[in-house]
């Protein structure tokens, strides 16, 4: 028997057409009568429209048709809808305002599309939509979250004239308040988790089509789910039946959450297709994916951590303001309340914790799901606290930690999470090793011989993924199931193609979830191919997003194998006249128990599409099966990372000398696709703490980093090569003891950072720094600290 | 005004109508469907466009179609060898896995081929500087800077 395929090394079945040019992604889907759309944007954060003038660019060359908020209007298209429902502290529901395809009557933000250009070429289509004259009246605009909630705020939308969203809370405020009346200790700190802007590398894509023989759409997209996107759209924004409406993501190239949404743009080429009988497409240029692509982030946050004098942690109080931006996308509500405050207990026993949200309107680009979605500003308000709590107790960071550490499982969190399973001490010691934290004290005096100022930080994340168990997500409000769909389908010759409603955008399914299938079917990986992205050919599927995907749709391939095995075995029974109950399966062999007869996978195949000896009367032909599984709880990955980083104090340039991460996603398919993933989940959370800052100017409300030469996502001399390890301690309720590994990067790097810097600083008696900690912030720093000192 | 140009692109002729704004580019994209090369950026900042031309990587985004008169551009479809065999480079990439959503690939296997000729036995350092112009947002660069020291290596084997 071949060696097992799980945790094999194999290398990626998708390399090969991407590194020949024979991938296709959106922009690369030409189809016959191509036309090209162009959006009309607001070069105004706040304004209303007073009039759209169109005849000059109907008129231009190439123009096949001109649209504005008025026909979407008179088509009936709805705005677009929010998928998660949060009822605020009154228990009254958020509030929810409309959010149009095109803009009606008002834009509320720069970007925000106001009408759209579709000519014979994408140039003709660019050039005709400067000729649409918009007549604006401005209005003031507020950019700031905390600033749009103050008494004479410019209000963005009728129904919240305090911009406010909702005010949520978790927690018992008493008894907290009571625990920290009690402290020995309070460590408190007042911080921005700034706003990121995705900037996945292929932008985002659309091109629709209607076909009139079928009175049918084609949607081609860059999106991470396109069963979701095909119920929004058609749901909720088009009134059509889903069966009329096809989405295709093809190769999409990189998502980090900035996908998951359906967008304005998706709708309206849809739309306008069936208007021209033309496929319509779009591609977003760089800088509509700077203005337009979902924002991920900006918290304003004051976060307070109680202690015994032990260094127990025994409360922990949290008030944040979440900018929502100008309308609420997708999954917008759900990011700074249920993927945010219920993983403020981190790794802790914390018994007590309240956390208060505030979430608000303002007049920027939506902001919603990004690589971590909550979880990393709550791994950075817990990871922050806990050091900072360590220096001003005189602990070492690595002992209050210890203190504190969940060590019974399954664990009952304050924030209604209950972790399974886990071992923070082992992830934590191999870190500290393999980090060489021993020899830091040396390190630090040889490079202040060289007047040079070292600092090591840690962070010890904990992520909830594998979303989510249907039911509880429902009672939070979710307005959708999140189980996950998967279909086998066995060829008579005993090939296989696996149909999954997970879906890649880099994370390598092809490959991985081949693995898990090759592995029980006893096949090699050349032998199975996985199919996704394509509603016409997948059954169902709710996508790719929060570290989800081996967790919840390679359990629905696992539950769909375990039917073709139960089918295999009686089939099997039948040929080797054998009672059912005698037969055993294990990697492709179907044996009968305590003799030598055996059958092998691809005879049972065979056996079922040329049935002639079969039996008839108790099974039907064919061997395909489907299965839809519902994960029963979130898994937990969790880790410890350790950061090293020299500041040249003169120039407040800081460096990472050493990034070593030990990660515990249970059960690991492939190491060397889950090595990429930390890595560039590392590195995606090293451009939060170093490099990446989203700013907009707080009067004009213009997007101040809307290229890549204003806002820097790390470059390859930016980052370091990173240590990695792992442990296991695998899941407990999925049969492949899996728990995603995505986003875990993201979530625990920009603590780690944080920390080391604020080590190197410490005794300068800098208490924190902001991120991005570019070389000016951080000189800015020593610069205060020196002058409060003199 | 449209124009006609005309150059070898994988080794073979072609020639065609653009306007005189045509970028490179969209000439390969567009005109030859050569999808292979793409567009990640309007300011000639991410490389996922980038080609060979004249035996020279460069950004296919930030010149014109016309530029190219006559010049002798490889993209990324022309680098395997004719019955299908990766490079040296492309080999180095799948092996360790350089690459996850692949839309950067083109354009670093066009730099990384390129930078490797012109730096045999370049350090990891000089890998990172050299990959400036290069964008990734899946890879976090760490399997990359692997795959081109190891291409560059198999490279000067190969010779
Ligand atoms: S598309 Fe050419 S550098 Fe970005
Ligand atoms: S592999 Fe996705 S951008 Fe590089």
């Amino acid at each position: 028997m071949s060696a097992s395929l799980i945790g094999a090394r194999v290398q990626r079945k998708e390399d090969y057409r991407f590194l020949t040019g024979a991938g296709q992604y959106t922009d690369d889907v030409i189809l016959p009568h191509q036309s090209y759309a162009a959006f009309v944007r607001s070069p105004h954060a706040h304004a209303t429209i007073k009039s759209i003038k169109t005849d000059k660019a109907k008129k231009a060359p190439g123009v096949l048709g001109v649209y504005t908020g008025e026909d979407a209007a008179a088509a009936k298209l709805g705005g677009l809808p929010c998928g998660w429902l949060i009822t605020d502290v009154n228990g009254q529901p958020m509030k929810e305002p409309p959010h149009p395809v095109l803009a009606q009557g008002k834009v509320r933000y720069v970007g925000d599309q106001v009408a759209v250009v579709v000519a014979e070429t994408a140039e003709q289509a660019r050039d005709a939509a400067e000729l649409v004259e918009v007549n604006y009246d401005v209005l003031p605009a507020v950019v700031d979250a905390a600033k749009a909630t103050q008494k004479g705020a410019p209000a963005l939308h009728e129904i919240a004239p305090d911009n406010t969203c909702y005010v949520w809370a978790l927690g018992d405020k008493a008894a907290v308040d009571a625990a920290f009346a009690k402290a020995a200790h309070v460590t408190k700190l007042e911080f921005v988790n700034n706003r990121l802007i995705p900037n996945a590398i292929e932008p985002r894509a659309a091109n629709g089509s209607y076909n009139r023989a079928e009175d049918g759409y084609t949607l081609y997209v860059a999106n991470q789910n396109p069963h979701v996107e095909r119920l929004l759209m058609t749901a909720f924004v088009m009134g059509l039946p889903e069966h009329k409406v096809r989405v295709v993501a093809p190769d999409v190239g990189g998502g980090f959450g900035s996908k998951i949404f359906l967008y304005p743009e998706d709708v309206v080429v849809t739309w306008a297709s069936r208007q021209l009988g033309r496929p319509v497409k779009w591609t977003a240029e760089r800088s509509e994916s700077f203005l337009t692509d979902a924002h991920g982030r900006d918290h304003h946050t004051i976060a307070e951590m109680a202690m015994d004098k032990d260094g127990k942690f025994v409360g922990m109080r949290v008030h944040t303001t979440a900018n929502l931006g100008a309308y609420l996308s997708t999954f917008a509500s759900a990011v700074p309340t249920i993927l945010y405050a219920t993983l403020l207990s981190g790794q802790y026993t914390t018994p007590l914790i309240y956390c208060e949200v505030k979430a608000v309107f303002t007049n920027t680009a939506p902001v919603d799901a990004l690589r971590g979605a909550g979880r990393p500003e709550a791994t950075y308000v817990v990871e922050r606290l806990v050091e900072t709590a360590a220096r001003e107790m005189k602990l070492d960071p690595t002992e209050i930690r210890r203190r504190n550490f969940v060590r019974q499982f399954p664990y009952q969190t304050a924030v209604a999470l209950q972790y399974d399973t886990g071992n923070y001490e082992a992830t934590l010691d191999a870190a500290l090793k393999m980090a060489d934290v021993a020899g830091f004290a040396k390190r630090k005096e040889e490079a202040a011989k060289r007047g040079k100022l070292r600092g090591l930080g840690y962070a010890a994340y904990i992520e909830a993924c594998g979303i989510a168990p249907s039911a509880v997500a429902g009672s939070l409000g979710a307005r959708a199931g999140l189980f996950e769909a998967g279909e086998i389908r066995v060829h008579p010759t005993g090939s296989v193609t696996v149909f999954t409603g997970s879906h890649s955008h880099g994370q390598g399914h092809e490959t991985t979830f081949a693995q898990v299938v090759a592995d029980r079917l006893g096949l090699s990986v050349e032998n199975v191919d996985i199919v996704h992205g394509d509603t016409s050919k997948v059954l169902f599927g709710m996508g790719t997003y929060g570290s989800r995907s081996i967790a919840v749709g390679g359990t629905a391939i696992m539950k769909a194998l375990d039917k073709i095995i139960d089918k295999g075995k009686k089939i099997a029974a039948h040929l080797m006249e054998a009672s059912e109950g005698d037969v055993e399966y294990d990697k492709g062999i179907f044996k009968v128990s305590g003799t030598d007869k055996q059958k092998a996978f691809g005879e049972i195949a065979f056996a079922a599409y040329v049935p002639h000896n079969y039996p008839h009367d108790k099974l039907e032909p064919g061997l395909n099966e489907n299965a839809f599984y519902d994960p029963s709880n979130f898994t937990f990955p969790a880790g410890s990372y350790v950061c090293e980083v020299e500041i040249d104090p003169d120039t407040g340039q800081t460096k990472i000398v050493n990034f070593t991460a030990v990660d515990d996603f249970g059960k690991i398919i492939n190491p060397m696709i889950v090595e990429g993933q930390v890595h560039g989940g590392l590195t995606h959370g090293i451009g939060q703490a170093l490099t990446e800052g989203c700013r907009y100017d707080p009067d004009s409300g213009q997007l101040v980093t809307g290229s890549f030469t204003d806002y820097c996502i790390p470059r390859a001399d930016d980052v370091p090569s990173y240590q990695l390890d792992t442990r296991e301690t695998p899941c407990t309720h999925n049969p492949l003891g899996v728990k995603g590994c995505g986003e875990a990067g993201a979530i625990g790097a920009p603590a780690a950072v944080m920390n080391a810097i604020t080590d190197a600083l410490w005794s300068m008696g800098v208490k924190d720094v902001p991120m991005p900690a570019t070389a000016q912030t951080v000189w800015k720093a020593i610069q205060n600290a020196s002058k409060k000192a003199a | 005004m449209s124009v006609k140009v005309s150059m070898k692109v994988n080794g073979k002729a072609v020639s065609g109508e653009v306007e005189e704004r045509t970028l490179l580019v969209t000439f390969i994209r567009e005109l030859l469907r050569l999808t292979g090369t793409h567009v990640g950026c309007d300011t000639a900042q991410c490389g996922a466009c980038t080609v060979s031309m004249n035996g020279a990587a460069v950004k296919s985004c930030s010149m014109l179609a016309m530029q190219a008169e006559g010049a002798d551009i490889t993209t990324i479809e022309g680098v395997a060898a004719a019955d299908g065999t990766l490079h040296p480079m492309q080999a180095a990439f799948k092996e360790h896995h350089g690459l996850q959503c692949g839309f950067c690939t083109p354009g670093m296997v066009m730099n990384a081929i390129d930078f490797a000729k012109k730096h045999p036995g370049a350090s990891e350092h000089e890998v990172r500087e050299a990959l400036e112009g290069n964008l990734c947002r899946c890879t976090g660069y760490h399997n990359i800077v692997k795959a081109i020291m190891a291409g560059s290596k198999a490279m000067a084997g190969a010779k």
